[in-house]
């Protein structure tokens, strides 16, 4: 691996100032399940590290009713599917941080990383844009907050501007009778990247027949993930049926862009997008039922 | 040459010392400043598991964490698995079960199950499955690693 500097800042504005005045050549570690692989394959070219997980704040893992869940961005996956409260509240984003690797790499990888690299691909972002995440971000300017859905960019690129990084994402909590579902499309068992994936949130009425409303997100159709703004929005008020989730799976594959590359080709992964926005949808809604 | 940090950490109980450069991985300061050769590089990318060790108590890639992020935390290897006169019961499964070939995917099998039965000591056979998901073999097959976990659970 190339020669470069780690710094394992304390606090938030020690890490600040070290990415502000470093710029380009400084990256945050977190659990560096992407960082140490990129840099060892000179995918990326890193001077300085900017190991984070010895400040309090990116550390904090705090659920309630009232305030919803506050994830600090270097909390690992282990402990977010190992906390009951959240696998009750959040069920997408644990199916996605059980996903991730194999045990050793959830020991290690936290969803905020998953965030910041990124990858069309990445398995906690749909999950976090169907849950409402805000991303809570510390720069040079003080403390801002932006919408999970316009935290990426493009492939590995996000709106975290030089000295900026990411120090928890908060998502408020669902509503009653709201579930949520994520899942991917891998050749294999475990252990692979998504060649599709697909979340989705729903709140039901009390009486559980007609859906209140519902978002629908896709992993790896796209240079980003992608929030399905119309498919989420016509389901709103409808009676839970099969042609109202058809209806909303043929929109969610009207948005899809993909490519083809070795995982498959842009045919077979738009008719995922169909396939898998169905299971997520009907997979949320048997969790309300189910609750 | 590159600056070197001064660690210091607990390694198979033992305080140990030493001294890395920030782009040295855990398995790479493990095997080449401390001679202990039991975690292997099989990948060197988070993929095979034969670099597996404990940290703090949480099962890891040896690979993907730097040395420098060691300071103060407590590292188990293969190497502290055995007590000094017997085999640990993992072991020993692994040899009545014939849970071996070439013995390169070993270590970090065998790193593997103690995290996990030190976690979940009866895991059911698909609960192994998955947790062992992570570290591959290419030539034992894993019904006989699978067996040869469910036996030392079974042992312990
Ligand atoms: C064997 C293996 C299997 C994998 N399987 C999957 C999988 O199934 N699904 C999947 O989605 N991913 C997978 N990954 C990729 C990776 O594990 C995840 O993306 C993981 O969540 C990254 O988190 P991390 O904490 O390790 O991030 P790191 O590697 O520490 O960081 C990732 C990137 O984000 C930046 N960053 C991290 N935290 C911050 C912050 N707080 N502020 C600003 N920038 C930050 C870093 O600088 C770096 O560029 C796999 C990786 C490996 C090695
Ligand atoms: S060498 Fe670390 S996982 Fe393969
Ligand atoms: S025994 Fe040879 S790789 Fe497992």
């Amino acid at each position: 691996m190339q020669a470069f500097e780690y710094v394992a800042a304390q606090t938030v504005p020690e890490a600040v100032a070290v990415l502000k005045e470093k710029g380009q050549q400084a990256r945050v570690l977190a659990g560096g399940t992407d960082l140490i692989v990129q840099v060892r394959e000179a995918k990326r070219d890193v001077d300085w590290m900017v190991d984070i997980k010895a400040i309090p704040e990116v550390n904090v893992l705090t659920h309630d009713s009232q305030n919803g869940l506050r994830l600090g961005a270097a909390v690992p996956c282990y402990q977010i599917y190992g906390t009951e409260s959240i696998c009750e509240s959040f069920p997408a984003l644990v199916d996605a941080t059980k996903i991730i690797g194999g045990t050793a790499i959830q020991g290690r990888a936290c969803v905020g990383g998953n965030l910041c690299n990124a990858s069309p691909a990445a398995d906690c972002i749909p999950p976090l844009i169907v849950l409402n995440a805000i991303c809570v971000i510390a720069g040079p300017g003080g403390e801002k907050e932006l919408p999970v859905g316009a935290f990426c960019t493009g492939p590995g690129q996000t709106a975290l501007e030089r000295g900026e990084m990411l120090v928890a994402l908060k998502i408020p909590q669902p509503s009653s009778h709201s579930s949520s579902y994520y899942l991917r499309f891998i050749p294999r068992n475990e252990m692979d990247i998504a060649v599709v994936g697909a979340g989705a949130a729903v709140t039901l009425d009390a009486a559980q027949e007609t859906i209140v409303s519902a978002r629908i997100a896709l992993a790896a159709v796209a240079p980003t993930p992608l929030f399905a703004e119309e498919a989420s929005a016509l389901l709103a008020g409808r009676e839970i049926s099969d042609a109202a989730i058809d209806e909303a799976a043929a929109a969610a594959q009207a948005i899809a862009r993909p490519i083809s590359d070795m995982r498959g080709t842009a045919e077979q992964r738009t008719h995922l997008v169909g396939v898998l926005t169905r299971r997520a949808l009907k997979g949320a809604i048997q969790r309300v039922l189910d609750a | 040459m590159a600056r070197k940090t001064h660690v210091q950490t607990q390694i198979n109980g033992d305080s140990v010392e030493f001294l890395c450069e920030a782009r040295q991985s855990l398995l790479e300061v493990l095997r080449d400043e401390l001679q202990l050769t039991g975690a292997k590089e099989g990948c060197n990318n988070g993929n095979c598991g034969a670099c597996s060790v404990i940290l703090d108590g949480r099962l890891v890639n040896s690979c993907l964490v730097l040395g420098v992020e060691t300071g103060g935390k407590v590292v188990e290897t293969v190497e502290g698995l055995a007590a000094p006169d017997r085999l640990h019961p993992i072991q020993d499964a692994f040899l009545e079960n014939a849970a071996l070939q070439c013995g390169i995917c070993t270590p970090g099998f065998l790193m593997s199950a103690k995290a996990l039965l030190d976690n979940n000591p009866n895991p059911t056979e698909p609960e192994v499955r998955y947790w062992l998901a992570g570290n591959l073999c290419r030539c034992t097959g894993y019904d006989k690693i699978v067996r040869a976990v469910l036996d030392a659970a079974a042992a312990m």
